[in-house]
């Protein structure tokens, strides 16, 4: 009897357990659905192709183009990675290869801490630091005039908060790679750069590439941060001391007056289902890279 | 031979600047805040609500933020642990035998991991415009729920996966079933559990994407779930983008507070982290 109530629980539990799993992962189509049901009414009236390239954004008049914006998240997301690329890789080769373990354990601590700090604190040390270090000192180079709110300075923000993504997807990834192969390297009499570039870069690319889409999409989405440094000017950005409109900026500062208009609430809900669209697939193809990698790897 | 060593020098010389500026953002970052937060903090901010005038400079504190912040970021970890440790033992125990099956929930974890918070935030209204719910508390509970079971589920997934699997044999073949086995491994992943909790909670304190639209905002301090509330880092948002010195000065202030919050969990789960591998056999 006691036996029997015990595989009775088990079962339930189970059976409890497989819903709460469904339920959590069905939200990935939950949320696409929900999305696209509620982009349905703009999209009756625009088609996805003029959404998407025309560059009037007139709520009042019926006009939603997401040209500029889809520009403005473009701009953001390229400087973002044109800055945080090449630092992230050169550090994670120097905290894995190099650095001594002592030093690693001093380090690696203040990249997980970076990664803790919320996106408004970001977005106002930008507003306190950033912005006034283009304004003052970097723009005035350059062009006759930047208020400093531009599409660098979100970059350089951004930059900052995909630093700790990239920074330990490779250092796991450069962790695992066997032992053998920088052995094998540096026994033929190469020096450890020589390794480093010839072997391990080699080996690490797909790693590389893997964090480098997951910190796209990452930044696609970044709100907060960006918007408070941004300058949220919906024109099409022409150089990096242009002020840009990035697309979660725009459904973050407009959702208040969206229920008034009509068709506004429906067309902010196309922006957040674009970038739940663009970030799903990058987010899987990145995790399918880096399942590959490990399984080839660890094999 | 020189020309070898020469770009093996100049190399690790871009490795070490570029670690120095990552690392160092850290400090540039939490030294500004603050530098610029201490002249304006003072014990009213943390103690008082906003008063009449508030947002023209007269006194006041962001009390109501700081308690609304702590029900939703407490409120969403708890719900999101009663959904998440459910999820991550079936991963681990149920389906154990069907990897290709577990994969797959694990990689739509990783991707709703992905998925931005101000998607959680529409998502959230969206949820909340079906069932008639108002921008509340409940409605900041329930975006920022859903924007911390990923966190969750990958946390405890991975924890549970650094039990060691003898411990799990060892427990089934004396007969248990595996819930009762889950149960045992439960109690050995308890740090484990606490971990993921400081996660959540440092993750749905600092977010503001996700309860713009749910949670409203409020000059009073919460007291029915059906009020709107304000959270932390939405006052902070809202006094910098005002034209008065002296409300600037409280967003610095804010931040600074809610940068001592977080960093002390995050801290906190570090430690946590670092002692639990320890004890890993």
């Amino acid at each position: 009897m006691i036996q029997r109530i015990r595989f009775l629980k088990d079962k339930i539990i189970s059976k409890l357990m497989l819903v709460f799993t469904l339920a959590s992962v069905s939200l990935v189509f939950v949320i696409g659905i929900g999305l696209y049901y509620r982009s349905i009414p703009v999209l009756h009236k625009l088609s996805w192709f003029q959404l998407l390239t025309n560059s009037d954004w007139k709520p009042m008049k019926g006009l939603f183009g997401f040209y500029p914006f889809i520009m403005g998240t473009l701009w953001v997301t390229a400087i973002s990675i044109i800055i945080a690329l090449p630092l992230s890789v050169l550090t994670s080769l120097y905290l894995v290869e190099y650095a001594h373990t002592k030093v690693k354990r001093v380090l690696i601590p203040f990249v997980n801490l970076l990664s803790g700090i919320p996106p408004v604190i970001y977005g106002v040390w930008g507003v306190l630091f950033i912005v006034p270090l283009i304004q003052n000192h970097i723009a005035p180079h350059f062009v006759d005039f930047s208020t400093g709110y531009s599409v660098l300075a979100g970059g350089i923000v951004l930059a900052i908060m995909i630093f700790p993504l990239i920074v330990s997807i490779l250092t796991e990834v450069l962790t695992t790679l066997p032992q053998e192969l920088k052995d094998a390297s540096l026994a033929v009499g190469a020096t450890k750069w020589e390794t480093i570039k010839k072997v391990i870069i080699r080996k690490a690319s797909p790693g590389i590439i893997a964090a480098t889409v997951l910190a796209v999409s990452r930044a696609f989405g970044e709100t907060i941060a960006v918007l408070m440094v941004c300058g949220n000017n919906a024109v099409v950005p022409h150089s990096v001391f242009d002020p840009g409109y990035p697309l979660p900026a725009l459904i973050a500062n407009n959702y208040g007056e969206m229920m008034s208009i009509p068709l506004y609430d429906s067309a902010l809900m196309f922006a957040a289902l674009l970038l739940f669209i663009i970030i799903l697939l990058f987010n899987i193809l990145s995790r399918v890279i880096l399942a590959r990698l490990e399984r080839k790897l660890t094999t | 031979m020189i020309k070898r060593k020469l770009e093996e020098l100049f190399f690790k010389t871009l490795m070490v600047l570029a670690t120095i500026v990552v690392t160092g953002s850290f400090f540039l970052i939490v030294g500004t805040i603050f530098s610029k937060g201490i002249p304006y903090m003072n014990l009213d901010m943390i103690t008082k609500t906003p008063g009449g005038g508030f947002y023209i400079g007269k006194e006041g504190g962001v009390l109501n933020a700081i308690i609304g912040s702590l029900y939703i970021a407490g409120g969403a970890t708890i719900l999101g642990l009663i959904i998440s440790i459910p999820v991550a033992i079936y991963i681990n125990m149920y389906i154990d035998g069907k990897r290709f099956t577990s994969n797959i929930i694990r990689l739509a974890f990783d991707v709703l991991f992905g998925i931005p918070s101000i998607v959680y935030g529409a998502f959230g209204f969206l949820i909340m415009v079906y069932f008639g719910i108002r921008a509340s508390l409940l409605g900041g509970i329930i975006a920022v729920t859903l924007l911390v079971i990923p966190i969750l589920v990958r946390t405890l997934d991975e924890v549970i996966r650094t039990v060691p699997r003898e411990l799990r044999d060892a427990t089934l073949s004396l007969g248990a079933t595996r819930w009762e086995t889950a149960k045992v491994v439960l109690r050995q992943i308890r740090p484990g559990i606490f971990t993921a909790i400081l996660l959540s909670f440092g993750r749905g304190i600092g977010d503001v994407a996700s309860v713009l639209f749910t949670a409203g905002f409020s000059d009073n301090m919460p007291t029915s779930l059906h009020e709107p509330a304000a959270t932390l880092p939405l006052a902070i948002f809202f006094q910098l983008g005002s034209p008065v010195e002296e409300v600037q000065g409280r967003a610095y202030a804010s931040a600074l507070i809610l940068t001592i919050v977080v960093l002390i969990i995050t801290v906190l789960s570090e430690l946590l982290i670092k002692k639990f591998s320890k004890h890993k056999i």
